[in-house]
């Protein structure tokens, strides 16, 4: 049996976060009640004229220029044309010959070591509505809502050769968008989709195998899962001299298996011609260059910073700038206080772990990076204890409070003072002189019991450490 | 012959329209007739020709991103042959 190589190709659908649609001024707001957001524009009524909204080229030029496309300074809009309740013109705007942005490229990292993979090209175009049907009777009911919201396809090269490329692309792709500000990346909730061309050759052979098209992956793992049970099954089928059928496959996401889209009778043949309503897209340099200059520092020159400059390790400098919020908080807690690894640890530990139960983002949290930095400074410099600590985040975590101010109501002060800790040992050595003989025989195993004898006395807040270093020198 | 009756009848087929078999004729005869025509402008040398994608000479217009209710959805539901104050309704899209 032949060793086979996967060659892998994504197609990329990324709502936008315009406010308006992108041809008319309609609201985008998900969620809102049915068919309240559409005009005579969205809702396709003859003799009406669609107008581009600015921020769609603003966000589709930023992305360009983040995975370093070419941008066409005239781009145009076409109509594909189809039959489907849920598009009430009958046709969808969308760009064909002429997008908006040309090749580019997105460096990833792979296990192998960094890889370059193409972007073929970034167009633009509108969602379809919504239709919801009837479990009883025998229609459907269509919500016009999501009718010319704008999207913008990033299509990449068949440059991928594992689930797990595909995987390291799609992130470093929402990554990218999320910084940009232009795409919340939301996969559940569909702003962020992904369709999969897959195809698998003998390892070696330069030709590409027939290809199938994968849909329905609405996580990263789905599309882990749906790639590799695909390359498997093509596999299979080569091996039983069987031929790979060119065709769309959804996943199910239930049993981790792909099955055959049920295919119309003809095919697909959308006739898509210049749309005559919209001119020719014509940027200018004056936008592009603000636009560029607008840019923030995106997560891959960010992620290499964060090594440099805070001497993070690698995985703690992946999960710091995977969300651009989150990057900003750390360097912010950095800021405060300079002790990057410490203020990292408790941001991926008890940070996250906080804002993961309460289902909160970073930008909704209410202890500010400089709270965070105050408390970790606290535990370090031993004004309190490491668990104190931990209680102290719960609560400013919850609250927002100044742990400073906690720390203080609530007498959590670590006893740091070499001689009021001398005292008190004194004191528990005292009382217990049989084990004091013991520990002086050999017993050294005493010392855990002296320890909480005085965390007894002291309700938990004599600084460990400390305790054991004088309990030593006394008992030598 | 420009066009086929085939063809004429797969393009009707798209644009979901039923012909009899005497319309299909006409129209093949007409689209074809059409075509012809068309092909005078393939006797120019157009190899160092920009495409023209549209005949008006002006650069797309655009708007700010600010929203506008423009109607109230009862406007946008009255011209539907089905509704029901909230949705469309539609013949059942899946079986």
């Amino acid at each position: 049996m032949p060793d086979y190589e996967p060659v892998i190709g994504l197609e990329v659908h990324a709502q936008l976060k315009t406010k308006t649609k992108i041809f008319c001024s309609c609201s985008t707001n998900f969620g809102d009640e049915p068919n309240t957001n559409v005009c005579p524009v969205c809702a396709g009524m003859p003799g009406v004229l669609p107008v581009l909204n600015k921020k769609v080229l603003e966000f589709s030029v930023k992305t360009g220029l983040a995975v370093n496309c070419k941008i066409n300074m005239k781009s145009l809009f076409a109509r594909k044309n189809y039959f489907y309740p849920d598009l009430p013109k009958d046709y969808q705007i969308s760009m064909y010959e002429e997008p908006i942005c040309g090749p580019g490229r997105i460096d990833i990292e792979t296990s192998a070591g960094p890889k370059r993979i193409g972007v073929t090209r970034i167009h633009l175009e509108e969602d379809a509505g919504k239709s919801i049907h009837s479990p009883v009777e025998n229609v459907s009911f269509v919500d016009l809502n999501r009718t010319g919201v704008p999207l913008m396809e990033i299509v990449s090269e068949p440059d991928m050769r594992s689930p797990e490329e595909a995987v390291a692309y799609l992130k470093a792709l929402r990554a990218i968008l999320v910084y940009l500000d232009v795409c919340d990346g939301n996969m559940e909730e569909g702003s962020f989709r992904c369709d999969a061309n897959v195809s698998v050759r003998p390892r070696g052979q330069k030709e590409f195998g027939i290809r199938t098209e994968l849909k329905n992956m609405n996580s990263f793992r789905h599309v882990q899962r749906a790639l590799e049970y695909e390359i498997g099954r093509q596999c299979d089928l080569l091996d039983d001299g069987e031929k790979v059928v060119q065709e769309t496959r959804l996943f199910d996401t239930a049993k981790s298996v792909t099955v055959a889209m049920r295919t119309k009778e003809e095919a697909n043949d959308y006739r898509y011609f210049p749309d005559p309503d919209l001119p020719p897209v014509v940027l200018r340099q004056e936008w592009i260059d603000r636009w560029a200059s607008e840019l923030p520092e995106l997560p891959a020159p960010r992620r290499a910073r964060f090594l440099e400059q805070y001497g993070l390790p690698a995985d703690a400098a992946d999960l710091l700038t995977s969300e651009r919020a989150l990057a900003d908080y750390f360097e912010a807690a950095a800021a405060a206080y300079n002790e990057p690894k410490k203020i990292a640890n408790w941001i991926m530990t008890d940070l996250l772990r906080e804002l993961n139960q309460a289902h909160l983002s970073v930008s909704d949290c209410k202890l500010a990076p400089e709270g965070l930095a105050a408390l970790v400074r606290l535990v370090d410099e031993g004004v309190i204890s490491g668990k104190s600590g931990k209680d102290v985040f719960t609560e400013v975590f919850a609250s927002g409070e100044d742990p400073e101010a906690v720390v203080k109501a609530k007498g959590l002060v670590q006893i740091s003072d070499a001689s009021a800790l001398e005292e008190i040992v004194d004191k528990v050595l005292a009382a217990n002189p049989a084990e004091v003989e013991s520990y002086k025989g050999g017993k050294k195993k005493l010392m855990g019991f002296f320890v909480g004898q005085i965390m007894r006395e002291t309700k938990g807040q004599a600084n460990p450490g400390l305790v054991n270093q004088i309990i030593q020198k006394k008992l030598g | 012959m420009k066009i086929t009756k085939d063809e004429t009848a797969k393009v009707a087929k798209l644009a979901r329209l039923e012909l009899s078999e005497e319309k299909l004729e006409l129209f093949t005869a007409q689209l074809g007739d059409i075509l012809a025509y068309m092909d005078k402008l393939g006797e120019l040398d157009t190899s160092q020709t920009e495409p023209l994608y549209t005949p008006v000479s002006h650069t797309t217009v655009v708007r700010e991103d600010e929203p506008a209710r423009t109607v109230a959805r009862e406007q946008i539901l009255s011209g539907a042959p089905e509704d029901d104050g909230q949705f469309f309704i539609v013949p059942k899209i899946v079986g």
